[in-house]
């Protein structure tokens, strides 16, 4: 190769080295902010604050879920496989939401330690499948086992 | 010697003769492929168990988020080698493929949000993937922009080169956004080292659509370069010429 064209060339490949180590370093000193919610652990762990507007991810624990006679208060809890979260909910639940499912809620951590939500989204799994291959499998379920969610 | 097709392929002219003969192929590729695709995925592939008929958006959703990261690579790989070898036609490559790659971007930012209001509930959240996403259409945005931006036609793909190539350090963060912090978004479906979560009766005219949108995207692009190359070399014999011929 002509050697102003190698030149060249190394310029180019430092440049992108560079700004993807620039990027990268930022990206890494605001690890913190890059997770969309915290996870039932976090909470468990003291390291959410309270009475303030955050995230919580989580898979919704079967058998979990209680709806109130007389509103729409619906109870939940959610976990990550190490630690639960109650959470308390008022409004309607997105129809993808369901046990055994993950789902993101946003709203205040109590002092009680629950979560009054005034979000909840359903984050719905990687796995497309149709209806009769699903049923014959056992345990529909897909984010109890404690696997990232 | 090793090097000469290489910068017989920089010539505009040869480009512009070689590609004629490609464009109704392409053009017929890809326009069977996506029949035959969105044929097969609206109307013969199962609903999904979860999701029920919503998911079908996926067969226009990820092909176009796939073109959108592919053609950024593309175009920034353009302008590296219009940059080290200054090879005109390189960076008319680069140029062309800004638009496009907006428009897919666009496509995929749009009929995400399409699909995110019936499974997940909202149209729009600020997660690591989508906006990491929103990140990429405004580096195609401002590559656009910054072509524009220079009466010296020179500086202009210089300057549209070095920011595609600064930008090239988002599409490995797109990519692997969903694994390395909590997003909304779910991990990728379609795994290149071990098996898709995706049933085969739906995975095969997904790929079919991915192969399509590739045909479309490479009749597309040439069909823009091939226009960018008139207009840059309209002074010159061989374009008056072809345009003598076409009256």
């Amino acid at each position: 190769m002509h050697p102003a064209r190698k030149q060249r060339l190394i310029l180019v490949l430092v440049l992108v080295a560079l700004s993807s180590a620039a990027v990268g370093f930022v990206t890494y000193a605001m690890r913190n902010n890059m997770d969309y919610f915290y996870a039932p652990t976090a909470f468990a762990a003291g390291e959410v604050p309270f009475e303030k507007r955050i995230r919580a991810g989580g898979c919704v624990v079967p058998g979990s879920v209680r709806r109130s006679e007389e509103s729409l208060d619906v109870h939940f809890a959610i976990t990550d496989g190490e630690a639960d979260l109650q959470v308390v909910f008022d409004k309607i639940l997105p129809d993808l939401f369901a046990e055994g499912e993950a789902a993101v809620v946003t709203g205040q951590l109590m002092r009680d330690g629950t979560m009054r939500a005034d979000q909840v989204l359903a984050k719905h799994d990687e796995n497309y499948t149709p209806p009769e291959v699903a049923e014959s499998m056992a345990g529909n379920a897909t984010c109890g086992d404690g696997a990232k969610i | 010697m090793a090097w000469q097709w290489f910068h017989r392929l920089g010539s505009p002219r040869w480009f512009y003769e070689k590609t004629s003969a490609w464009l109704p192929w392409l053009a017929a590729a890809s326009a069977l492929l996506l029949a035959v695709g969105m044929a097969w995925g609206l109307g013969f592939a199962p609903q999904d168990a979860k999701q029920g008929n919503s998911y079908r958006i996926i067969f226009i959703h990820v092909p176009a988020a796939f073109l959108a990261l592919a053609g950024y690579y593309l175009m920034a790989i353009s302008g590296a080698i219009g940059l080290i070898w200054k090879m005109k036609l390189s960076f008319v490559v680069m140029r062309a493929a800004a638009p496009i790659g907006a428009a897919l971007t666009f496509v995929s930012l749009f009929t995400g949000a399409v699909w995110g209001k019936p499974t997940w509930g909202t149209y729009w959240v600020w997660d690591a993937r989508i906006t990491s996403m929103l990140i990429l259409f405004f580096l195609y945005v401002g590559v656009i922009a910054l072509s524009g931006a220079f009466a010296r036609e020179q500086l202009a793909d210089k300057a549209c080169a070095l920011l595609a190539l600064v930008g090239t350090v988002n599409i490995p963060i797109i990519y692997k956004s969903v694994d390395w912090w909590f997003t909304l978004h779910q991990p990728a479906t379609i795994k290149l080292t071990e098996s898709s979560s995706i049933d085969p009766s739906m995975f095969y005219p997904l790929l079919t659509m991915i192969i399509g949108f590739y045909c479309f995207y490479a009749w597309v692009l040439i069909l823009h370069t091939r226009t960018l190359v008139l207009k840059r070399e309209s002074r010159t014999q061989w374009v008056q010429q072809l345009l003598g011929e076409g009256r």
